[in-house]
């Protein structure tokens, strides 16, 4: 029976130069439900799907404050992700307390790296087993998205969409990249929930119970900056929004009404 | 003869006697600083309309004794404010190296170039929040850092920023600060000219570098650890001036023959 031998721990490279444990953590960030993010010159906003276990059980939040001017979307083991952002929550804590200023987001997202490459590199260590969108404002340029991944790497993105069949979202995000910069919040949140709606098995729809979206914004008046706090909403809130999201015409291609897609299986649950 | 290295330098044992090297290990409990042993005398400082101008002599004295002529005592830290020191020196020396550090990481995450109102640096009121923290947490390791620190700057508003913190983490702003002697000699003065923050924000930057160099010319009359070479350095939005080489004008001694008791008159 084939069996791969070099998967065991994450210090071990396979011949072909792989470290299959960091590839299956990739992995792990794929199984969770899609969650996109975009970064404005005024906002960023981070939209999400969620996922209940069973139709008895409530859904299992994506989106996480960190601090007033930052927080986080998870893709993955929700677990390693409250470790992550725990850590995170402390770090802006102790920058804030050390010099009373909202902790840039480059250094934030550097520590979570630094953090993730050293279970890459350790025997016996696994590493984290979750992706995520950060997004947030820091007085260096406004607002800032940036991905994580298990292997450590973090990169700052325009938009990103990270989870399962998160491609789709990702292609509409490529599509639409030019408009992004110069979209107030209300746009910002539309592009976003039609990015997430991309990347929906057919059949599916958002809904209230279904839908996360956070927005955080900073607005510069002469001089003074103004920040609009990391907030997320959830349940009626979103709901004007995911009409928003429907109603619109100009943006979709060809009427693919729900009735085309009548005989189709479900690809997944 | 004793030729063992931890003999060097040590008076010979057969000539002077055994060497008491007692005081090398005493038993008694660590002591940290308990007293600063090269000091700087008075920084002064005080805001007007668009930033804050700050002072202090280029002195360094050891005991009473004018031991360094020529320290800097005011530093400039990234381009966007300016910290003065007073206290001990070698204590400014390590926080002057240790502020430098950060300076350059902060430098490595921002790299454009800076000035007073560039967003994303470490601003006054940042520095003086960080300088609170480390000074105090200094003195409850009973191991203070023998200096009190004025910060000269802008807070995150571009707004003129100036605040004090000492040895035991004590802090204040007002819109005139000074350290040492100048708290009860120059603090007078400043305070005719600027008692609230709305009369510092009348004030002209010449008025008030005439009122800081008014109040250096007093303190060298007044303050035997002072000196008449001084260091001067006005921060605004458009970024640090720092003059090191200033000279007192225009002195007058005439009281000087009325002061009696302390020479070697007889009268």
């Amino acid at each position: 029976m084939f069996r791969n031998n070099y998967d065991n721990d994450p210090v071990t490279f396979s011949p072909q130069g792989r470290i299959f444990q960091v590839e299956y953590a990739a992995e792990a960030v794929k199984q969770g439900s899609v969650v996109v993010g975009i970064a404005s010159k005024t906002h960023a906003v981070l939209v999400a799907l969620k996922r209940n276990a069973e139709e008895l059980s409530s859904y299992q939040k994506k989106l996480f404050p960190i601090d007033e001017h930052v927080g986080i979307a998870i893709a993955g083991l929700t677990s390693d992700a409250r470790v992550l952002s725990n850590f995170m929550k402390q770090q802006c804590l102790s920058h804030r307390l050390t010099f009373g200023r909202d902790m840039p987001l480059r250094n934030l997202v550097d520590l979570i790296g630094e953090k993730a490459q050293m279970n890459t590199q350790h025997m016996g260590k696994r590493p984290y087993g979750v992706g995520l969108l950060v997004a947030g404002v820091d007085d260096r340029g406004g607002p800032h998205l940036f991905e994580f991944q298990p292997s450590g790497m973090t990169e700052e993105m325009v938009a990103f969409a990270i989870g399962a069949r998160s491609q789709m979202a990702r292609t509409y995000l490529e599509k639409n990249l030019e408009s992004f910069a110069d979209c107030g919040k209300e746009e910002l949140i539309r592009h976003g929930l039609k990015a997430l709606k991309e990347s929906l098995v057919q059949d599916r729809e958002l809904t209230v119970e279904n839908t996360s979206v956070a927005v955080v914004g900073v607005e510069v008046k002469d001089g003074k900056r103004k920040v609009e706090p990391f907030k997320v909403h959830d349940g009626q809130e979103v709901s004007a929004w995911i009409e928003g999201a429907a109603d619109d015409k100009e943006g979709d291609e060809e009427g693919s009404a729900p009735a085309a897609a009548a005989g189709a299986m479900d690809v997944d649950a | 003869m004793d030729h063992r290295p931890q003999a060097w330098g040590r008076p010979r044992d057969d000539i002077y006697g055994a060497y008491d090297a007692s005081y090398l290990h005493s038993n008694g409990p660590k002591q940290a600083t308990q007293a600063p042993i090269v000091t700087g005398t008075s920084v002064i400082a005080l805001k007007f309309k668009d930033g804050v101008v700050i002072a202090a002599d280029n002195l360094a004295s050891y005991g009473s004794l004018a031991r360094f002529t020529d320290v800097k005592r005011l530093r400039n830290f990234a381009g966007t404010s300016v910290i003065g020191f007073g206290g001990d020196v070698s204590d400014m020396q390590y926080l002057d190296r240790h502020l430098e550090d950060l300076a350059i990481d902060e430098a490595y995450d921002t790299p454009e170039p800076s000035d007073a109102t560039a967003q994303g640096h470490l601003n006054a009121a940042n520095l003086h929040k960080y300088l609170r923290n480390l000074m105090y947490s200094r003195r409850n390791d009973f191991n203070p850092l023998w200096n009190q620190i004025l910060i000269a700057g802008l807070d995150s508003e571009s707004k003129p920023y100036l605040a004090s913190v000492d040895l035991r983490g004590t802090t204040f702003t007002a819109p005139s600060l000074a350290t040492g002697f100048g708290a009860a000699l120059a603090t007078p003065i400043m305070r005719r000219y600027a008692e609230t923050d709305e009369e510092a924000s009348k004030l002209s930057r010449e008025e008030a570098v005439d009122v800081i160099r008014e109040c250096m010319k007093v303190l060298f009359y007044r303050d035997a650890r002072s000196m008449d070479k001084y260091s001067l350095a006005v921060v605004t939005k458009d970024g640090v001036e720092i003059s090191e080489t200033e000279q007192l004008e225009k002195q007058s001694w005439a009281f000087a023959d009325r002061i009696k008791g302390y020479g070697t008159q007889t009268v």
